[in-house]
């Protein structure tokens, strides 16, 4: 049997993209193979580990659960979308590299989507809430006290420089909450 | 891994999903949230051959409270659900359910009847909807029809909805004046299925006596169950009744088996004990509301 195929246009961190593949093709593996964006990493690939997580109208959402042409219409940000545009590191991922709040960096771009998500909503957590927000992203490396560090010092570098916060996240989730 | 191949349809409206499903019947499957079919699909554990993404749908993600109670439909995600001030209100069970449905992120993609057409006898959605009495309203080829939560769901993942159907949305029915409620759970980790979890409502009368006291049950039994505790309980005030009881007959009447996360013994245990936990949480909100609230005078309406 050939597969039938779509022809979708996806649109990741303000650039509109537009490729052919079929109704199966997961978004996780439309953004790495089909987009050449594999700043976005696959692990488990049925829900639980979080590698995968992306923003979907400033949401996180599991890219391994969704079929790309479901995610058309929508406004997808990868971690390669998380800097400002003159490069300078997102407050989330200042933080990760302030506190060690990774090793192998394998689960890293799902931390700080679900990161910068929860800070936008929780600009001053407590390490409790802090500890709660990461608690659907498995880390194997850390033993998770430098990424729950992480969270609690990315909320006081965003505090400490208000605005700082990359034009994509905020629009997005804007728009998102709708 | 990947899923399987399949047909995919987009339909943009009601009349139109109601048509693809009637041609594709028991070969094709509602895709919503998609956070329990595609990972079953990613398993190879489903493989249909027609896949009806119902996301374009116009017209399916409303929240309407009323006075009767809250419904939802087909397309609100858990996450916004749970937000919802004005549907926590009138029916506080969904958001103290909704809190213990895997984690936030699956909460923003998942749908509230999504997973209770899924009929997962561990989801808390479907419990809740069994312990208030609730409805799903169906959609098919040959017309509407509503299932009360006690005949919709018929086996584990299994539901009365016929395959040309569609759940276009749940009823929350509010629960009685001078009710509370609360919903507990053990998991292994934060975020799991449960291997056991309790839902309760509790309603005292003026006195602030217990009138009625009910529970609902997800992991012990092929579909939800729902116990109607009153008979241990009953006359009592919260801190006077005789909580334990409640608990040894609700563990009377459960049947849970044997399963690779827990023996079937572990799970009656923990339905005694949580049974406990749920019922005395939703007195002390029953108190709470009555302390706030306090009946006849305030009639609810204010809040």
């Amino acid at each position: 049997m050939t597969e039938q195929t779509h022809e979708i246009r996806l649109h990741v961190n303000g650039v509109p993209h537009t490729a052919t593949v079929p109704a199966r093709r997961l978004l996780s593996d439309c953004l790495r193979h089909d987009l050449g964006l594999t700043g976005t990493h696959v692990g488990c690939e049925h829900g639980v580990c979080g590698a995968c997580t992306v923003r979907l109208d400033g949401l996180p959402v599991r890219s391994c659960l969704m079929f790309a042409v479901s995610a058309q219409g929508h406004e997808i940000t990868t971690v390669e979308g998380m800097a400002a545009p003159d490069g300078t590191p997102h407050p989330v991922q200042r933080a990760f590299r302030e506190c060690h709040g990774l090793q192998c960096g394998f689960c890293t771009p799902g931390f700080l989507a679900v990161v910068a998500a929860f800070l936008e909503e929780n600009p001053d957590p407590t390490e409790e809430q802090a500890r709660e927000a990461v608690g659907g992203n498995l880390c194997r490396c850390t033993g998770y006290q430098n990424i729950v560090r992480s969270v609690l010092r990315a909320a006081e570098l965003a505090r400490e420089h208000p605005g700082a916060e990359p034009p994509g996240a905020g629009a997005a989730a804007e728009g998102g909450r709708a | 891994m990947k899923p399987p191949a399949f047909r995919y349809h987009a339909p943009a409206s009601l009349a139109e999903t109601l048509a693809t499903l009637a041609e594709v019947g028991a070969r094709g499957k509602v895709l919503a949230g998609g956070q329990s079919l595609v990972p079953l699909m990613n398993m190879r554990l489903a493989a249909p051959e027609h896949i009806v993404d119902i996301n374009g749908v116009a017209g399916l993600d409303d929240v309407t409270v009323d006075a009767g109670g809250v419904r939802i439909g087909a397309l609100v995600r858990h996450a916004r659900l749970e937000a919802d001030a004005e549907a926590a209100a009138a029916v506080p069970l969904l958001r103290q359910g909704l809190r213990l449905v895997a984690h936030p992120v699956i909460r923003n993609r998942g749908t509230t009847v999504g997973s209770i057409a899924h009929a997962d006898p561990s989801a808390e959605m479907p419990a809740a909807l069994a312990l208030l009495g609730g409805s799903v309203e169906a959609a098919g080829a040959a017309g509407r029809r509503t299932v009360p939560a006690a005949e919709f769901f018929t086996g584990p993942m299994e539901s009365c909805l016929r395959p040309d159907e569609l759940a276009v949305s749940a009823h929350f029915p509010r629960p009685e004046p001078g009710t509370g409620s609360a919903f507990t759970e053990v998991a292994r980790r934060h975020g799991d299925y449960a291997l056991c979890g309790v839902a309760a409502l509790v309603t005292l009368d003026a006195d602030l006596r217990i009138t009625a006291a009910r529970a609902g049950y997800l992991s012990v039994s092929p579909t939800p169950a729902v116990l109607d505790l009153t008979d241990a309980v009953a006359g009592r005030t919260p801190d006077t009744a005789d909580l334990a009881a409640a608990g040894r007959l609700a563990v009377g009447r459960l049947e849970p088996e044997d399963d690779i996360h827990a023996t079937a013994e572990y799970r009656a245990h923990l339905a005694g004990v949580l049974t406990v936990r749920a019922l005395r949480a939703a007195a002390e909100d029953a108190l709470a509301r009555a302390t706030r609230d306090p009946r006849p005078a305030g009639s609810g309406s204010g809040r």
